[in-house]
């Protein structure tokens, strides 16, 4: 490379930085205040660029009309943050974490069909800015006025962020919350104003960082949870509530996919090397890389330790009789059934192991996966893979895709193990996001973007009554077999270390290591559940191992509740039915079932399954 | 006296420029009762977390029966026979107060890796043993996350007793208790002690407590030990005198 066109891939980064900086900024502020991980915080991002555009249009193609719409656009996407804040989250503050972040996907829901009904699903391809659409000429290179714009508004918006933050008085409570939200409170400051002030502040960035990429990039629906797994990256690598942290991580991760394209392919020792492809993964890289060596991020400090954290509840055995009489009732289905139902209760069967394992690891073992979909779609894949590029009977590769799953578990597993809370969870999607990127790009093996055909199962299996038997079997397995190893010494001992890991230590538990073996032990399930699911289906793609199959399998536990091992089987087969209805009979079932998932937030928020005991016991209490 | 189960030897510990541990040494002997104490800031959580494997000195030596156990993790350590409680507890709080006995046994026996068995079939009576020794074999079905502050102390005795320790690392073992459960805990403490022989070592702000139970107290002020002996001892020294009641020469 010359230096010249160093230069040049050092500013398209940084080009890129200042987006990705500010959506960044405004996630970790309002993380670092309300302590809640806002999934939805991609959405306002999306609407930016959305608003950017139809005000653009609205206000006409003029320097004075750009500028104009892209302030208007993010003060808009602020008020938005503000509905989203007072609306719903106020009223789960005090609700479970876990249930908040429920709540905030399903809000990701909503704005995606809100958007698709106001701007329809085609990508919209805005105006380059009046009066910066010329280049400008560097070292016989030309790069975009604009993109040096961009370059700038980073810097200014960081000083601005900063002076708010030390100078006034707000930013000394945002500082002081972010250190001790507690002490905050006790000291008598307004919580619910000083939470809806920074979900506008922080918004208003989102909506900004969306609007200013107008110029560069078409606005589209997928946009939401593409921005948001960057900006979790962003915010991991330069510690959760740290803005210069998030400035700087943005650099560098921006710079280094700069560098990525520019490299393109390279041939070493025989060996072509594409660089253009690693783009998608050489973040999620650094990510592992940062929180390995610093596990709170570049200029992240450790959490002060959360005071009022509940206890978790004591699980109860479950009643095998209970679970063998539903075993049998779900053999008989098939006898009334029409073929429809059969399917769709082979997609249930899926989807509940699926559920439980990630309940597993979530709930009693204390580590939540935000990328729980890597296991599913490695089973799915290795499956597949299995049976056609290497020619192994169909029983085969069925039985070895959890294999291959468990292994990817073994090796993400030992770095994950090495975090808790949040940080942990940004890296388990982290890893789902590299697995994601190599089955997407690896054209020649895994069939790209396309994904692989011609899945079946053997002759034997081929009726579909038959192979929803052998799903019922595999997968009802599968549940039985990790509800009991919850009441094994092993699952005792996970439940332990949740509960207090400096007491596990001091009774000899080799924490990590059990939390590493249970990390494997769910992958290699999720594996068993995705590959049975690929031979139901018949073919696999991408979208198996995607953010949104992760965040679909969290609805479900979440929605039947984390605190009974009933509750992510419910949850499941609720999420599973109802987005089938509901998908049969409208373009926007992804509003539909947001509304669904914010009512019950709304309504029980201990889950389905543990709202259902609450109100059972206080029924018999009324009675006794 | 019997023969020491712990020794230190010159344990030094700075944090920055900061010397916050400076050359202390001392000994605890089996069925001994050994209260450090100071005032705020001496050094005492910092001598105290070299110990227990969770801090590494800068130099010295810790022995335990002989073995140097510096640089071992707390896990190790344990499994040498090093039982722990801690200022603030730590219990797992979704477990029932039997269970939570029974979590140490199980690890002390290796036997927590089973992925089928059922947990809690082993080791009832044991654990219930355990349990009536600190007075809390009535509550051993009561989940831990619902227990009374005092309780919970005598719950984590029963757990740091369940590996059979030659020794007891106490941190503030009565700190949040009230006055009169102070004192019963500690000559709980004591009693089981002196019949098993093991050697304790706890830190206590409580000086009734102190001198009331401890065989011997050491006294670190600024990160050195300025004065050892007994109670009566301790209590005559001019230079506790000094650093308790504020300067009198």
């Amino acid at each position: 490379m010359t230096l010249a066109s160093i230069l040049i891939q050092l500013l398209n980064g940084l080009a890129a930085a200042a987006s990705l900086f500010l959506v960044s900024a405004g996630l970790s502020l309002i993380f670092g205040v309300t302590r809640i991980v806002n999934f939805a915080h991609g959405s306002l991002y999306m609407l930016g660029l959305y608003g950017a555009y139809s005000l653009i249009e609205f206000f006409g193609r003029t320097p004075l009309g750009f500028w104009g719409a892209v302030v208007l656009a993010a003060l808009a996407v602020g008020l938005v943050g503000v509905l989203i804040e007072v609306l719903v989250l106020r009223r789960i503050y005090r609700a479970p974490e876990l249930f908040q972040l429920l709540a905030t996907f399903a809000v990701v829901l909503v704005i995606k069909d809100i958007a698709l009904f106001t701007w329809g699903a085609e990508d919209l391809v805005g105006p380059r800015a009046p009066g910066l659409s010329m280049a400008v000429e560097i070292m016989g290179r030309r790069i975009p006025a604009y993109d040096l714009v961009l370059i700038a508004i980073g810097p200014v918006v960081l000083g601005l962020v900063w002076l708010l933050l030390t100078r006034t008085r707000w930013g000394a409570l945002v500082r002081a919350a972010t250190q001790d939200r507690e002490m905050v409170g006790a000291l008598g400051v307004d919580q619910a104003k000083l939470f809806t002030s920074v979900f506008f502040v922080g918004s208003v960035l989102a909506g900004l960082g969306g609007a200013l990429q107008i110029p560069r990039e078409p606005a589209n629906l997928e946009l939401d949870l593409a921005i948001i797994a960057d900006a979790f990256v962003v915010t991991v690598v330069g510690g959760l509530g740290s803005i210069g942290g998030a400035f700087l991580a943005a650099i560098i991760i921006g710079v280094a996919k700069a560098f990525c394209i520019g490299i393109g392919t390279v041939t070493w020792f025989g060996f072509e090397v594409s660089f253009s492809k690693l783009t998608l993964v050489v973040e999620f890289l650094i990510m592992a890389l940062v929180l390995v060596v610093r596990p709170y991020g570049l200029l992240g400090k450790p959490q002060a330790a959360q005071r009022a954290a509940e206890p978790a509840p004591r699980l109860q055995v479950p009643s095998w009789t209970f679970a063998l009489v539903w075993l049998a009732l779900l053999a008989l289905v098939p006898l009334f059934a029409d073929r429809y139902t059969t399917i769709l209760l082979t997609d249930i069967v899926c989807f509940a192991l699926f559920s439980v394992s990630l309940h597993f690891i979530m709930g009693p073992a204390g580590m939540v996966s935000f990328g729980h979909a890597a296991y599913f779609g490695i089973g799915a894949y290795a499956a597949g893979l299995l049976m056609k590029r290497f020619g192994l009977p169909m029983e085969a590769a069925l039985l070895l895709a959890p294999l291959v799953a468990g292994l990817f578990a073994i090796v993400y597993g030992w770095f994950c193990v090495r975090l808790s809370g949040v940080y942990l969870a940004m890296l388990t999607l982290a890893f789902a996001q590299i697995s994601w990127s190599i089955v997407f790009q690896w054209d020649s093996v895994t069939g790209g973007s396309n994904g692989v055909f011609g899945v079946w199962p053997s002759p034997w299996l081929a009726d579909k009554t038959t192979y929803y038997y052998l799903a019922l079997v595999l997968c009802g397995a599968g549940i039985v077999f990790l509800w009991r190893v919850l009441f094994s010494p092993f699952g005792y001992a996970l439940r332990a270390g949740r509960d207090s890991p400096l007491r596990a230590e001091a009774i000899g538990i080799d924490l990590r290591g059990f939390q590493w073996a249970a990390f494997v032990l769910v992958g290699a399930l999720a594996g068993l559940a995705g590959a049975v699911y690929a031979f139901s289906k018949g073919s696999i793609s991408p979208s198996s191992i995607s953010i949104a199959q992760s965040t679909d399998g969290l609805i479900m536990v979440l929605l039947g509740g984390v605190e009974t091992l009933t509750g992510p089987v419910v949850g499941a087969a609720i999420f599973t039915w109802l987005r089938d209805v509901v998908a049969r009979n409208t373009e926007f079932w992804r509003a539909v079932m947001g509304g669904v998932i914010l009512l019950i937030v709304l309504l029980f928020p201990q889950g389905l399954v543990g709202g259902l005991k609450a109100l059972v016991a206080r029924w018999r209490e009324q009675r006794a | 006296m019997s023969h020491a189960i712990l020794q230190v030897e010159g344990l030094h510990k700075a944090f920055g420029g900061v010397q916050a541990v400076a050359d202390v040494s001392f000994a605890v002997s089996a069925g001994e009762m050994l209260a450090l104490i100071g005032p705020n800031g001496a050094g005492k959580s910092t001598c105290f977390n070299m110990l227990n494997g969770q801090l590494t000195p800068d130099s010295g030596i810790v022995r335990l029966e002989g073995r140097d156990i510096v640089g071992l993790r707390p896990r190790a350590i344990w499994r040498l026979g090093v039982g722990r409680t801690f200022q603030i507890t730590a219990t797992f709080a979704s477990l029932s107060v039997r269970e939570n006995v029974q979590m140490a046994l199980y690890s002390h026996a290796g036997r927590l890796r089973s992925l089928l068995s059922r947990f809690g079939a082993a080791f009832a009576r044991e654990a219930d043993a355990l349990l009536d020794q600190v007075g809390m074999l009535d509550q051993a079905e009561r989940t831990c996350g619902v227990l009374a502050y005092g309780d919970l102390k005598r719950v984590e005795l029963a757990i740091a007793l369940a590996n059979e320790p030659r020794l007891l690392l106490m941190d503030e073992p009565t700190a949040g208790m009230a006055p009169k459960e102070r004192v019963a805990l500690m000559e709980l403490t004591a009693r089981l002690a002196r019949a098993r022989n093991i050697a304790v070592l706890f830190t206590e702000h409580d000086m009734d407590v102190v001198f009331t139970q401890a065989d011997r107290i050491i006294v670190l002020d600024r990160g050195v030990l300025i004065a050892g002996g007994t109670p009566p001892e301790v209590r005559a020294n001019p230079n506790v005198r000094a650093v308790y009641l504020g300067s009198a020469h």
